[in-house]
């Protein structure tokens, strides 16, 4: 049985069509990433899996609970973080924790909160108020918060959306540590390198679906192939290369200021411009090319 | 899981406690301080020259015993309006509370039980601050308590409906204005109402307020008989405002 498992599961806001027809499992034990642009539906589906938003269709189940009838079963079991960082900031630090490990029914709250302040390596300031710990510390103890109950499957809606990249780093290796640890994880991000760090496998949702799924490498492999050409030029120039490009039936995306010829290794001569930068594909190709955003 | 679950409501109240122990003393000292405040302005003011005895109660004994209702409204309407509002708008507490296994049923019982517990000791200051103006104690004071309790859940399930309600934090000002000043005015609080129009004298009747100004001077000078149907309403408004924020809160929680 699969921890989490959506089967055509449609959300709808008014007009706007959220989640259209989801279907997802989530074997336990790996770490997914869901990855897609902003607004693709991914912080409408991480609220379905708590409750917090109903399906109009389909049907979803968290750990064998049906929801939404059994979602305070299923909240039970797993661990929870937000997008938004929404601890109490005025509390001290094992305060915040101590308020959680309650409200998951942790027998020994003091075992739990102890437990928390070592994962969130904040031992030393368990006594201070959280407005007085630095971006990073509030983020540990963010994740640490939902980890008080000691849980099997973990949910992080954008666990470092807006986060330097110092702290970031960080965050990833205490998320991978727990990965290590046999937890089951699903996390959606918007950030490629996050996906492609952390991921054991991806799964690709644009408009409310998800399109493509696989290993972060078979992605790359089956979507991109072995190899992409980045050419920056002035615009005129890139017309003219992409021109080129695409009559040999190869795909070209936008990079920003230049153009990415994915697939270059299968290009005859004179497709792939002698001053372009040749690089090993990458998920960031795959999901520009499936998604036709430009990734962040 | 079952519904209602203790476990839940008190982990809820216990984060109110947490949060309770960074602020307590600003709004203690207000507690306090304010009906002393309108003692001194009414009692001097209005009962040295222009009032000498209402219903037969000097005018502190009236607007001491009154002033608990006072208290309750402000320490239970206010604190779960803005505080429902804060929570789920600015500080997203309830995305986090409701992501853990605790139902919006029980949020709702959670902060209006924690609202009622503090309401129903800030209801007691304006009766200890009237001792030392020369109000008498009395035991049947020691049933004060209870009594702004169950108002106060009125008022606290009110704030929170109203919260759960309102699109913009400055919509508050029209609630408060249109609805809470005429309750907390008419109540009986520091003019007696019989001296109304007729229609309003009815209209108070369904006044909460009103019934615990009534029960508060009936503990400190004696009880009457209808006393027990001014309790038995507040219990069964209380209920019924608990139903209505549990319903517009599932509304504003739950996409």
């Amino acid at each position: 049985m699969a921890a989490i498992e959506l089967h055509g599961v449609v959300k709808r806001f008014g007009p706007i069509t959220a989640v259209d027809g989801l279907d997802l499992e989530v074997p336990a034990g790996i770490c997914l990433g869901l990855l897609g642009p902003n607004g693709a539906g991914k912080s409408t589906t991480m609220r379905m899996l708590t409750g917090q938003a109903r399906a109009n269709e389909g049907s979803i189940s968290v750990l064998g609970h049906d929801l939404p009838a059994e979602a305070k079963e299923a909240r039970a079991l797993m661990g929870v973080v937000p997008q938004l960082d929404n601890l109490d900031v005025d509390v001290t630090v094992e305060d915040n924790l101590a308020v959680f490990a309650r409200l998951y029914r942790v027998r020994d709250v003091k075992a739990a909160v102890d437990f928390g302040l070592e994962l969130a390596r904040l031992t030393g300031r368990r006594r201070d108020a959280v407005d007085q710990l630095s971006g990073g510390m509030r983020r540990r103890l963010l994740l640490a918060r939902g980890l008080v109950h000691d849980p099997q499957l973990l949910l992080l809606d954008e666990p470092t959306v807006g986060l330097d990249p110092q702290i970031r780093t960080e965050l990833w290796s205490l998320i991978d540590s727990l990965r290590t640890r046999g937890k089951t994880i699903l996390m959606s991000t918007h950030y490629i390198e996050e996906a492609e760090r952390l991921a054991d496998e991806v799964a690709l949702m644009a408009h409310g679906k998800i399109i493509s799924r696989g290993k972060p490498s078979d992605l790359v492999a089956q979507h991109a192939g072995r190899e992409t050409a980045e050419v920056y030029a002035p615009p005129a120039r890139l017309a003219e290369v992409r021109a080129n490009a695409e009559a040999q039936g190869l795909r070209v995306r936008p990079a920003g200021p230049a153009i990415a010829i994915v697939g270059s290794e299968k290009a005859d001569n004179g497709a792939v411009p002698p001053d372009a930068i040749r690089r090993a594909a990458s998920l960031e190709d795959v999901f520009v090319l499936l998604t036709g955003e430009e990734a962040e | 899981m079952r519904r209602l679950e203790p476990a839940a409501i008190g982990g809820v109240m216990s984060r109110e406690v947490a949060n309770f122990r960074t602020f307590w003393k600003a709004t203690t000292f207000s507690s306090i301080l304010e009906p002393i405040v309108y003692l001194l302005a009414f009692g001097l003011g209005l009962g040295a020259t222009l009032v000498n005895r209402v219903d037969g109660l000097s005018y502190v004994e009236y607007v001491g015993t009154g002033m608990v209702a006072t208290a309750v409204v402000f320490s239970s309407a206010f604190p779960a309006m803005f505080g429902t509002f804060v929570k789920e708008r600015f500080q997203r507490t309830y995305d986090a509370i409701l992501a853990a296994p605790v139902d919006v049923e029980e949020l709702v019982t959670a902060e209006m039980l924690w609202i009622g517990l503090r309401a129903s000791v800030y209801g007691c200051f304006p009766l200890i601050v009237s001792f030392v103006f020369g109000l008498d104690p009395a035991p049947g004071m020691l049933l004060v308590p209870l009594f702004c309790f169950f108002t106060s859940l009125i008022f606290s399930a009110f704030g929170i409906a109203v919260a759960a309600s309102v699109a913009k934090i400055d919509q508050f000002n029209y609630v408060t204005t249109l609805i809470i000043t005429p309750l907390f005015l008419v109540a009986g609080t520091f003019f007696p109402i019989n001296q109304l129009p007729e229609g309003v004298q009815v209209a108070s009747e369904a006044n909460p307020l009103h019934h615990l100004v009534e029960l508060v001077r009936h503990a400190s000078f004696g009880f009457k008989g209808t006393d027990l149907l001014r309790v038995a309403f507040l219990i069964v408004v209380a209920l019924a405002m608990w139903r209505v924020a549990v319903n517009r809160m599932e509304k504003r929680l739950i996409d």
